[in-house]
């Protein structure tokens, strides 16, 4: 009984506490930089596709959300024909993002994506793609990496060291 | 004719602002929660929010009105307004102030008694013709609570009956001109104030209802209105209840200075309050604690305080 009365007394107490709550709508919540919202596509500081279709965040989507088709330009690198990511599916779960080799795929803080039609949930190439680089800035992927695509040859990435010639190496 | 107009008068105000109360009180309940629970509660609809019920009114008015199949439909259609009517009829009594009221029995407290015990029928009915093992549960929940907690409801209003020496609620408010019933019978107004809760089976005694572990308790299967009977039955039950204990224990419309009626309004709305404040802060009890407890704590202290009341009656007179 006396038990009792205390909780009583310590909840009563609490109308004077300062509330928890965020009115949404009105007041913005304080969301923190990783927080794993709508996901978009970057690209690299040049300003070309990050995007390699590699199709790793297709596999690795645990909801099959994610589809895509790769092709190539003219220089022989290769890019997404479309890319296509259904919202109405997706449970953020950022595994797309893990699994990206080129910090492609990115989950960004924004997650006021409402709609009254269930089909303006599936996003396609040119609803994900942002101008900028996201998280990353100053990286790209065929700057550092060894392939070689038009305009840039085996040998000339950053910190690479020319290809060992094995005609120099015979006795 | 001039009285006719009165009691008329007098009867549809009465029903219309009980209506209208037990309605808003939904909206001061989940304000009160929200606000002892750190949160705000609904605030959106209106000013403060107070056109919630406006919304959620027409929302219950809109739902599918729903009778299972293998529902017994005659006693499922039945089952909601009995508790509506009851809580009702028992307001009837209730002296709100001197000239309002709309009938004054000289049974009255019998009558309030009788018809909160007809009530049950409502809660073990529903359960039984809605045919769903959830809410023949809570309906065999509701029967045995009711049962146990009746027994000394009744019992605990005795000590008010012989120091007031009449059951006609009026003559009880005047009885307390001197000296409110709340101190000499303050066993009566712990154990009555328990079994009033039992009885309107709120939080922490809505063993029936028991959301997580019976569904819905014996209001699984209803939906639209007929929950919304259910709903306004309990909201008025808490008034009731509320309204009972101030005329019995806390001397009714008594009171200096302010008009008996917002004395009556005030003091009704503050046990309210409390019994929302209980429903915030405990846990419902497991249900052979609740049995015990009613058996063997709360009866035991109702007979006691009927002794000691009896003793103290007979010594003075």
């Amino acid at each position: 009984m006396w038990n009792s009365l205390k909780t009583m007394w310590i909840v009563f107490l609490h109308m004077f506490h300062r509330r928890a709550t965020i009115q949404y709508p009105d007041e913005k919540p304080n969301i923190p930089p990783r927080w794993r919202g709508r996901i978009i596509l970057s690209r690299d500081p040049d300003g070309e596709e990050r995007c390699v279709a590699c199709y790793l965040c297709a596999a690795a989507c645990p909801v099959d959300c994610i589809a895509l088709q790769a092709t190539e330009d003219e220089h022989e690198r290769r890019y997404p024909e479309f890319f296509r990511i259904n919202f109405s599916r997706c449970i953020f779960c950022g595994y797309c993002e893990e699994a990206c080799p080129t910090d492609a795929i990115q989950l960004t803080p924004d997650f006021e994506m409402g709609e009254y039609n269930r089909k303006n949930l599936v996003y396609e190439k040119e609803d994900l793609l942002i101008d900028g680089p996201g998280k990353y800035p100053g990286y790209n992927f065929y700057r550092v990496a060894g392939i070689t695509i038009g305009g840039k040859n085996k040998g000339e990435a950053e910190n690479e060291a020319p290809p060992v010639d094995p005609h120099s190496l015979l006795p | 004719m001039n009285e006719w107009a009165a009691i008329w008068v007098n009867l549809i105000l009465i029903l219309a602002v009980l209506f209208a109360f037990s309605a808003m009180l939904s909206w001061i309940e989940r304000r009160l929660l929200g606000l002892w629970q750190d949160r705000y509660g609904p605030n959106r609809v209106g000013p403060f929010g107070v056109l919630q019920i406006v919304a959620d009114s027409i929302k219950l008015l809109t739902k599918e009105d729903w009778i299972p199949p293998f529902a017994d439909r005659a006693v499922f259609v039945l089952a909601p307004a009995i508790v509506a009517v009851t809580t009702l009829l028992a307001f009837a009594v209730v002296p709100i102030a001197p000239g309002i009221g709309v009938v004054d029995l000289n049974i009255g407290l019998l009558f309030f008694l009788a018809m909160s015990s007809l009530g049950v029928y409502s809660i073990v009915l529903g359960g039984w013709a809605s045919n769903n093992k959830y809410s023949l549960l809570g309906g065999f929940r509701a029967a045995a609570q009711m049962l146990s907690y009746e027994v000394f409801m009744g019992l605990a209003l005795m000590g008010v009956v012989m120091l007031a020496g009449s059951f006609n609620l009026r003559d009880i408010v005047a009885a307390q001109e001197n000296l409110w019933f709340c101190i000499p019978q303050i066993l009566g107004l712990a154990t009555f104030a328990v079994a009033g809760i039992a009885e309107a089976r709120r939080l922490p005694f809505d063993l029936p209802e028991s959301e997580n572990e019976l569904v819905a308790g014996f209001h699984t299967e209803y939906s639209s209105m007929k929950f919304g009977m259910f709903f306004i039955g309990e909201y008025v039950g808490i008034t009731l209840i509320s309204a009972m204990i101030v005329t019995l224990f806390f001397g009714g419309w008594l009171g200096p200075l302010l008009p008996p009626l917002v004395w009556f309004l005030l003091k009704t709305f503050i046990v309210i309050v409390c019994f929302i404040l209980l429903r915030a802060a405990l846990p419902r009890p497991r249900y052979d604690q609740l049995m015990t407890y009613g058996w063997k704590v709360m009866l035991p202290v109702t007979l006691v305080n009927l002794l000691i009341t009896g003793a103290v009656v007979l010594s003075a007179a």
